[in-house]
C-alpha cells in the first residue's frame, strides 16, 4: 500500500463517525433522513474498521504521521491489533445501537441529538483506540465524555438531571487526573508520542513512577475500578436502552485499553513496578461489581454493577505484565463488551414485553416469549463462563495466565466470582423468565418488534459464533499482544 | 516563578477539592472547574517557565533561539482550557436545569437517579411520561 492510502485505512475510523455526526446534525430537522445517515455511516464505520483490521492481520501495525511531520513530532495515529479490534468493536456496538433505536422497543422519545451523539461518542471511542500520542488520547477522552454527558441528559426528567451530575463530577476529575499525569509525563521526558516516551522512560522508571501513577488514576477512575466506579452503577441505567448498551460496552473500555497500552508499550519498564497493586486493585473490583450485583432488583441496575466487576477480570488480565494477560485482557474485553450490550438490549425487551426492570413485578416470559428466554440464557451462561461459549474461552485465558504466574489468590478469586455472576443470573432468569407474572390477569403487548430483536440476536450470535470458533479471534489477539508487548 | 506557580496550582486544586465535596451541586461545579484550572497551571508549567522569549523562529534561521519559550505546553493548555470552559458552561446549565426543575440545588434531596429500594425498575423513559 502507499502512504497515503494507508493514512486513509487508519484514520478513517475516525472520519467517518465524525462525518456522520456532522451530517447528522445538519439533518436533525429530517428524522428520516436522519435515521438513514446514522445507520449509513454505522455501517460505513463497520467497512472501515474491518478493512483496518485486514490491513492490521497482515502488516502487524500501521501508522500514520498527520501534517509532514516525522515521529516523533508529528501526532500519530497507529492501528495495531488491540486498537483495531476495539475499533471493530465499536463499529458493531454503535451499528447495534442504532438498529435497535428503530422501532418502539425502548420507551424514548425520538430526539434529534440521539443520532449525533452516538457518532460523537463511536468518534471518541475510535480516535482513543488509535492515537499514537499522550495528549490525543486525553482529548479523545474528553469527546467520549462529552457525548457521554449529552445523550446521559436526552430525557430532561430529574433522573436523568441527577444521573448526569453525578456522572460530571467523578469523570471530571478522572479526566483532570489523567491531563496532570499527562502534563507531568511531558515534563518529565519532553515526549507525548507513545514510542518516545518509551525509549525516554528506558533507562529509570522511577523517576517517572510518580507521574505514571497519576496518571494511571484518571485512567482507573475511568475504567470503574474499586474503589472509583461510584459514578457507573449511579447512572447507567438513567440511559435510553441503547445508549446504554453503547456505554456498557465501550464506556469503561476506553479507560481500560488505556491502562493496556499504557501498561504494555508506553511504559513497558514503569508498569511492572504498579503491577501488584493493580492486581490487588483488580480483585477488589471483581468483588465488590459481583457483591453489588447481588444485591440489586433492577435488571439494569444488576447488570451494571456486574459490569464493575467483569472490568476486575480485564485488569487482573492487564496487571500480570505479560503478553498473555494482556491477551486475556483483550478477549475478555470484546467478549464482555458484546454479551453485556447484548443483555442490557435484552432487558429492554423483557422490560417491553413485561412491564418492568425492576424483578419483583415481572415473570412468566418463558412461557410467554421462549425466543426471548432463550436469547438470556445463552449470554447469561456466556457471562457466567460455560463452554463452549465466549466466556469461557475469555475467562480461561485470563485465569490461566494468572496461574501459570503463580497468583493463586487472584485465580481463586476470579473463579469464586465466576460462581457469584452464575447468582446475580439465575436471579433474573427465576425472577423474570421461570416464575409465573406476579399479575394474574398479566399479558405481553402485543406486536412485533423486529429491529431491536435482530440488534440483539445478531449481538448474540457474534458471540456464539465466537465461542464456537474461537481460532480466529485467539490468533488475531494473540498477535495483537505481541506486538503490544515488543519494544520498537 | 515555578514555587508561585506550584503554590497557585496546590491553592486552586485545595480551594476546588473543598468546593466540590460540598452538598450544593453550584459549588461542586465551581469547584470542578477551579480543580481543572489547577491542572492547566501544570500543564503550562510542564514546559519549564524561565523561557520567556516569544516562540518565533527569527528571520534567516532555521530553529528557536536560545532563550524561547517552549511552545508545545502553551498549545496543549489552550486546547485543555477550551475543553474545559465548554464543560463547566454544559455543567452550569445543568445545575440551573435542576435548580429550576427541583427548586434548590442541594444535592442531598437529589436521589431521583438512585430511588430507595422497591422505587425503582421503572423503564428510563416510562411510557407515561411522553
Amino acid at each position: 500500500m502507499n502512504a497515503d492510502l494507508t493514512s486513509l485505512v487508519v484514520v478513517a475510523p475516525l472520519l467517518v463517525p465524525l462525518a456522520a455526526a456532522v451530517a447528522s446534525t445538519v439533518s436533525a430537522g429530517r428524522p428520516r433522513v436522519q435515521q438513514a445517515i446514522g445507520l449509513g455511516g454505522a455501517i460505513l464505520l463497520l467497512g472501515s474498521a474491518l478493512v483496518l483490521a485486514r490491513a492490521v492481520a497482515a502488516a502487524g501495525q500501521v501508522r500514520t504521521a498527520l501534517g509532514g511531520w516525522d515521529a516523533p513530532f508529528a501526532i500519530e495515529f497507529v492501528a495495531d491489533g488491540v486498537g483495531a479490534s476495539l475499533v471493530v468493536l465499536a463499529a458493531v456496538m454503535g451499528l447495534t445501537a442504532l438498529l435497535f433505536q428503530q422501532d418502539d422497543t425502548d420507551p424514548a422519545p425520538a430526539s434529534p441529538a440521539f443520532v449525533p451523539l452516538v457518532h460523537a461518542f463511536l468518534a471518541g471511542a475510535c480516535g482513543a483506540f488509535l492515537t499514537g500520542d499522550l495528549f490525543n488520547l486525553y482529548v479523545w477522552f474528553e469527546v467520549v465524555l462529552i457525548a457521554s454527558l449529552g445523550l446521559l441528559v436526552l430525557g430532561k426528567e430529574r433522573r436523568h438531571l441527577d444521573g448526569a451530575l453525578t456522572y460530571f463530577v467523578l469523570n471530571v476529575v478522572g479526566t483532570l487526573f489523567v491531563l496532570v499525569g499527562v502534563a507531568l509525563v511531558y515534563a518529565a521526558t519532553g515526549h507525548l508520542n507513545y514510542v518516545a516516551i518509551a525509549h525516554a522512560t528506558m533507562a529509570d522508571p522511577y523517576r517517572v513512577l510518580p507521574f505514571v501513577a497519576v496518571l494511571s488514576v484518571g485512567f482507573l477512575v475511568k475504567a470503574g475500578a474499586f474503589p472509583l466506579f461510584a459514578w457507573l452503577p449511579a447512572t447507567y441505567h438513567t440511559l435510553p436502552a441503547p445508549a446504554l448498551a453503547l456505554f456498557a460496552a465501550l464506556g469503561t473500555k476506553v479507560g481500560v485499553y488505556a491502562l493496556l497500552r499504557t501498561g504494555g508499550a508506553v511504559f513497558p519498564t514503569v508498569a511492572p513496578l504498579m503491577s501488584d497493586l493493580l492486581g490487588w486493585v483488580a480483585v477488589g473490583t471483581m468483588v465488590t461489581g459481583v457483591l453489588g450485583a447481588a444485591y440489586h432488583w433492577d435488571i439494569r441496575r444488576i447488570l451494571a454493577f456486574h459490569s464493575i466487576s467483569q472490568v476486575g477480570y480485564i485488569l487482573l488480565g492487564i496487571a500480570l505484565g505479560t503478553p498473555g494477560g494482556a491477551q486475556g485482557a483483550l478477549v475478555f474485553a470484546l467478549h464482555h463488551s458484546l454479551v453485556k450490550g447484548s443483555l442490557f438490549l435484552i432487558a429492554a425487551l423483557v422490560c417491553r414485553e413485561a412491564g418492568s426492570y425492576d424483578l419483583r413485578h415481572i415473570g412468566g416470559l418463558s412461557s410467554a416469549r421462549p425466543w426471548l428466554a432463550a436469547l438470556f440464557l445463552l449470554q447469561a451462561l456466556s457471562l457466567v463462563g460455560i463452554p463452549p461459549l465466549s466466556g469461557f474461552w475469555a475467562k480461561f485465558l485470563v485465569v490461566r495466565e494468572t496461574l501459570v504466574l503463580g497468583h493463586v489468590v487472584w485465580a481463586a478469586t476470579a473463579l469464586a466470582v465466576g460462581a457469584l455472576t452464575l447468582y446475580s443470573m439465575l436471579k433474573i432468569w427465576l425472577e423474570a423468565f421461570w416464575r409465573a407474572h406476579p399479575r394474574e390477569d398479566w399479558q405481553p403487548p402485543p406486536g412485533a418488534r423486529p429491529a431491536s430483536a435482530i440488534a440483539a440476536a445478531g449481538l448474540a450470535a457474534v458471540t456464539t459464533a465466537f465461542g464456537l470458533w474461537p481460532e480466529p479471534v485467539l490468533r488475531f489477539t494473540f498477535m495483537a499482544a505481541t506486538v503490544l508487548h515488543t519494544r520498537p | 516563578m515555578i514555587w508561585a506557580v506550584a503554590l497557585s496550582a496546590g491553592a486552586l486544586v485545595a480551594s476546588g477539592a473543598y468546593l466540590a465535596l460540598s452538598r450544593d451541586a453550584l459549588r461542586a461545579v465551581v469547584g470542578v472547574s477551579l480543580i481543572g484550572a489547577g491542572a492547566n497551571l501544570v500543564v503550562l508549567s510542564a514546559g519549564r517557565l524561565d523561557a520567556v522569549m516569544p516562540a518565533f523562529v527569527p528571520e534567516g534561521a532555521s530553529r528557536l533561539a536560545d532563550g524561547a519559550a517552549n511552545p508545545l505546553p502553551q498549545a496543549l493548555v489552550l486546547t485543555a482550557i477550551v475543553i474545559g470552559f465548554s464543560l463547566t458552561c454544559f455543567a452550569l446549565a445543568l445545575v440551573m436545569t435542576i435548580r429550576q426543575r427541583v427548586g434548590d440545588t442541594d444535592s442531598t434531596g437529589l436521589r431521583a437517579a438512585e430511588p430507595p429500594a422497591g422505587a425503582d425498575g421503572l423503564p428510563a423513559f416510562p411510557d407515561d411520561e411522553r
